[in-house]
């Protein structure tokens, strides 16, 4: 079943958008409504860039019935350049490749299918650069 | 708010229970700890379950446990803080009968985990579903993430993380209760299939079954039923932020440091006061870093330590007696409070062959998710 859960993140999931603290500019992803930063509430939304590098990573071998099938993949925890930090899949390398510190970019990719519908869900997944 | 202590304990045996439902579990525990406490009654009760809804269909889990074991119609509350709700439960019973509204409570935890659910998917619920989960990452991922950061920082190695694994199957090996009786040696630990590079099966606690209960009261009750009194004598618990890409350091949990920081404040301790140690060792790297920040070293030094023995039973800083999460089991809810059984019986020299040599103070440290829930408890044999 294709959710209003899964409507409500695709500005974030497509298009990397993100919530800039108006106070200290902290950029939040995904926006949140409270800074973490200094707790203010007021943001703008910006495009994050989509460059930065690979701070850890593993191989997913044992996955949850979801990804059954897509064992093993990679994923990973990116720091983008405008300091922003998150999980991702690392797609279309050689294992051997992945090491920390090397650059990634984020590109617009299927994820996963939803329900027995098998609806595709898509987001950014990382490529080395 | 007054003293507080521990005059009961009673756990089911953690493993595969096909034959017994949830209830079936925690009625034999609490009613093991009601038994071993020698009360009448209890006033009320707190009972920690991580996802008895997704495991067993079951929610409202309070009242049907309290059905069940007899007590209706005390206060039942079920407590939930991912794989810390044990100790949160613990912390909710301390704080009842310390701010002197109730004598006698029970604090419990159960989890049953074998009834078919996918497991995967039920722990991964305690991330961030749709910034962590919703690309595939899994637990032991995300330990294994903490694993390589730490690797590639400290120079942390295989080897010690499987160190770890060893001295816990071989202390649960001595543990009557424990899923995992079998000693394993390091070349099973490193050859064993792999789950999320760099960790393997045999760094993962497994999925179990099990139930656990405590029965704590004021210290002027404790005095009438028995003359070893087990004093709460810290009790902290603190938060981070769920997903693992938000926080400032990948190799150090700091809610994990904040509760400990807190829990010796109020115990009036310091890291070297502490005899020994229950950690939350859902993956052989989380004792690492849990070790570490405990303040037991410096950073960097937890995998050594393992290697180096001196988290053994006879160590300087003995650590997971019991087996640990990785051979005693890790029922996710009921942990919290089978770790305070382990302190419990180590205190009042209960524990036989994992027995530790001047066992006063002991630290239990339960964790929630990848570390954005930390409970602490610190208790004392007067
Ligand atoms: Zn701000």
């Amino acid at each position: 079943m294709i959710s209003p859960k899964y409507h409500r993140e695709i500005p974030q999931r497509y298009r990397l958008e993100a919530g800039k603290c108006k106070a200290c500019s902290n950029i939040s992803f995904p926006p949140r409504l409270v800074c973490p930063e200094c707790g203010k509430n007021e943001f703008e939304t910006v495009r994050l860039n989509g460059e930065g590098k690979l701070l850890t990573y593993t191989i997913i071998r044992v996955a949850s019935d979801k990804f059954f099938g897509k064992t093993p993949f990679a994923v990973g925890i990116v720091e983008l350049k405008d300091g922003v930090k998150l999980t991702t899949q690392i797609a279309d390398v050689d294992f051997d490749k992945i090491k920390i510190g090397i650059k990634v970019k984020l590109v617009f990719r299927k994820i996963q299918d939803e329900g027995k519908s098998g609806l595709h869900c898509y987001g950014y997944k990382a490529v080395l650069v | 708010m007054r003293d507080v202590a521990v005059i009961g304990i009673g756990m089911t045996q953690f493993g595969e229970l096909w034959g017994k439902s949830i209830k079936d579990i925690f009625v034999e525990a609490a009613t093991k700890a009601i038994k071993n406490a020698g009360v009448d009654h209890i006033d009320s009760m707190y009972v920690g379950s991580m996802s008895s809804g997704l495991f067993v269909g079951q929610e409202h889990l309070g009242a049907i446990l309290a059905d069940y074991l007899g007590q209706t119609p005390i206060p039942s509350t079920r407590v939930e803080s991912a794989c810390a709700s044990g100790g949160a439960a613990f912390r909710a019973a301390y704080f009842e009968v310390a701010s002197g509204a109730s004598d006698i409570v029970l604090a419990g935890g159960v989890e049953k985990m074998t009834d078919g659910a996918d497991v995967t998917e039920a722990l991964a619920t305690a991330a961030d579903q749709e910034y962590e989960v919703y690309q595939g990452v899994t637990f032991p991922g995300l330990y294994a993430m903490i694993a390589n950061a730490h690797m590639n920082q400290y120079g942390t190695t295989r080897e010690q993380l499987a160190a770890i694994s060893v001295k816990n199957h071989r202390n649960g090996a001595n543990n009557p209760n424990a899923q995992f009786r079998s000693p394993v040696t390091l070349e099973q630990v490193m050859n064993s299939t792999l789950v999320a590079d760099p960790l393997r099966l045999l760094d993962c606690s497994p999925v179990s079954d099990g139930g656990a209960a405590v029965i704590l009261c004021s210290m002027d009750v404790a005095k009438k039923f028995t003359d070893t009194i087990i004093k709460v004598k810290g009790t902290a618990q603190a938060s981070d932020t769920i997903a693992l890409h938000s926080r400032k350091s990948l190799t150090t949990l700091n809610s994990v440091v904040t509760a400990a920081h807190k829990a010796y404040k109020m115990a009036g301790v310091t890291p070297k006061d502490i005899n020994f140690a229950e950690v939350h060792d859902c993956f052989t790297i989380a004792e690492a870093v849990v070790y570490e920040d405990l303040g037991f070293c410096e950073k960097g030094c937890g995998g050594p330590a393992a290697e180096e023995g001196r988290t053994a039973i006879d160590g300087k800083t003995p650590l997971n007696t019991s087996g640990g999460l990785k051979s005693k089991g890790h029922p996710v809810g009921a942990t919290g409070i089978a770790q305070i059984i382990e302190l419990y019986e180590q205190l009042t020299g209960q524990a036989g062959k994992r027995q530790v040599k001047n066992a006063h103070i002991g630290l239990a440290q339960n964790m929630g998710g990848s570390g954005a829930s930390c409970v602490i408890n610190i208790l004392e044999a007067k």
